[in-house]
């Protein structure tokens, strides 16, 4: 515990940090980013000291998230102020402002704990706007004193920002840029990499390569590819957008499975070539409709829409598919074809 | 085409604004403009149900139905048979702070 500017009483708890990012720090981003060790990226709630903040300097908000709290830390490099790191569980600024974690009654009594009371002579806290969604600013001015100003979107306009304290419109949008879509990639490649192989597996065992290729397909499709494509895919529904993209993709499939087997009756290709499209779109489909979670601005009943409008056919569909597969197969089994 | 998110529950009662401004400072997608004499919904549209300017309207002026936007939360909830979906913070939750606090300014 370091004794700040000497104006600060030795019982309260100050931890001092910089604005340089280390090696580890960079380490520790890209493991987060690649989703390993989801729970593992936090670090200790409390009051930081950033620099050397007298009386008078302004003191942030952020969630004590590594990247959360890094991001902010870096941004403010040069500058002397206070952080107060909430406890959100190691959970983003956004996402834990929605859970509440970043919340009023979180600010509160972090703000007791500290003591941010004979830290500071001012009584005014700056928070990331979209802390907004969990903090209610009058009510923590009625409970704690502090009157909160709403700062940017992002960490990297802060110093902008504290020239004027008034945010541009620019700053107070939410984007969702071609970069911040790729970024995302890893993460759900993460969570889909092993159930993808296996399956794969399985189907080349027990079907045929094509059908694990259909499979790594559609998977990579709903993942890699949609989130790319997003703006770019005709219609505003993202099971719809899923379908299509599914749908071309099963198209090649369909093809080559209904001009690849020329000496077959001509119904047993069609019926090969329709197992395609009935079991890859469905599946991209689900997958386009899961990454609403990732995206910045999904409403939540346009969600639940999609989900009553889509899920059933998508389920259908795949269930169908699945059926004619087994239905072709036994025929091939029991011979004669 | 059928589109889902064509409308909201986004509720805006003139009546009750005071033009304190929060309502446009704490909106993520530019909802509200609020440099004339009462706020205005400029672009209803965009609202993401966040629920930032109903929790900071100091007269109650908004009314809308937050929540979890997210799918996997909402069909992992219909599943459990919850009514509500809480944020599991899987896949989505991990990818939100780049966009949010490291993404730099775009072009
Ligand atoms: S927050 Fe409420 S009172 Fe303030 S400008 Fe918006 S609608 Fe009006
Ligand atoms: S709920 Fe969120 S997105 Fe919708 S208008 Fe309010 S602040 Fe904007």
């Amino acid at each position: 515990m370091k004794n700040l500017s000497g104006t600060i009483t030795k019982e309260i708890d100050i931890k001092s940090t910089s604005g340089d990012i280390t090696f580890a720090n960079r380490m520790d981003h890209f493991m987060a980013r690649l989703g390993v060790n989801r729970n593992g990226h936090l670090i200790a709630p409390g009051l930081y000291a950033l620099g050397k903040p007298a009386k008078d300097s302004p003191v942030f908000a952020s969630a004590n998230y590594t990247l959360s709290f890094d991001a902010l830390r870096s941004a403010l490099s040069g500058i002397d102020a206070y952080i107060l790191v909430l406890d959100t569980r190691g959970i983003n600024v956004w996402c834990a402002a929605g859970k509440g974690t970043f919340g009023t009654d979180e600010i509160v009594r972090r703000i007791e704990t500290v003591k941010l009371h004979d830290v500071v002579s001012h009584r005014i806290l700056i928070v990331p706007q979209l802390g907004a969604t969990g903090v209610s600013a009058q009510e923590v001015r009625a409970r704690s004193g502090f009157k909160l100003e709403f700062g940017p979107v992002r960490a990297s306009d802060l110093p902008e920002y504290l020239k004027t304290h008034q945010a541009t419109e620019e700053m107070r949008r939410v984007r969702f840029t071609l970069l911040d879509r790729i970024v995302l990639i890893p993460v759900e490649m993460n969570y889909i990499l092993i159930p993808m192989l296996i399956v794969s597996v399985i189907l080349s065992l027990v079907g045929s390569y094509t059908a694990a290729a259909a499979a790594i397909t559609v998977i990579l499709s709903g993942v890699v590819l949609f989130p790319i494509l997003l703006p770019w895919i005709p219609t505003t529904d993202f099971s719809t957008k899923g379908f299509i993209i599914g749908g071309l993709m099963a198209l090649s499939f369909a093809m080559n499975a209904f001009y690849g087997m020329m000496s077959e009756a001509l119904w047993l290709r069609s019926g090969w070539a329709l197992t395609y499209m009935l079991t890859m779109p469905p599946v991209t489909a689900f997958l386009a409709l899961n990454f609403t979670g990732s995206t910045t601005f999904t409403s939540v009943i346009g969600v639940k829409r999609e989900i009553f409008t889509y899920v059933p056919k998508m389920a259908w569909m795949f269930g169908i598919g699945i059926i004619l597969v087994i239905v072709l197969s036994l025929l091939k089994i029991s011979g004669g074809m | 085409m059928f589109n889902s998110y064509d409308s909201n529950t986004l509720k805006y009662d003139p009546r009750l604004c005071i033009n304190c401004g929060m309502c446009s400072k704490v909106c993520p997608h530019g909802v509200f403009n609020t440099s004339g004499k009462v706020a205005q919904l400029v672009n209803p549209k965009a609202c993401m149900e966040c629920g930032a300017c109903q929790l900071n309207c100091p007269t109650k002026a908004i009314k809308v139905d937050s929540g979890v936007g997210c799918a996997s939360a909402m069909i992992w909830a219909a599943v459990r048979g919850q009514k509500e979906a809480t944020c599991g913070c899987g896949s989505s939750c991990d990818s939100k702070p780049e966009i949010l606090q490291i993404g730099k300014k775009e072009s």
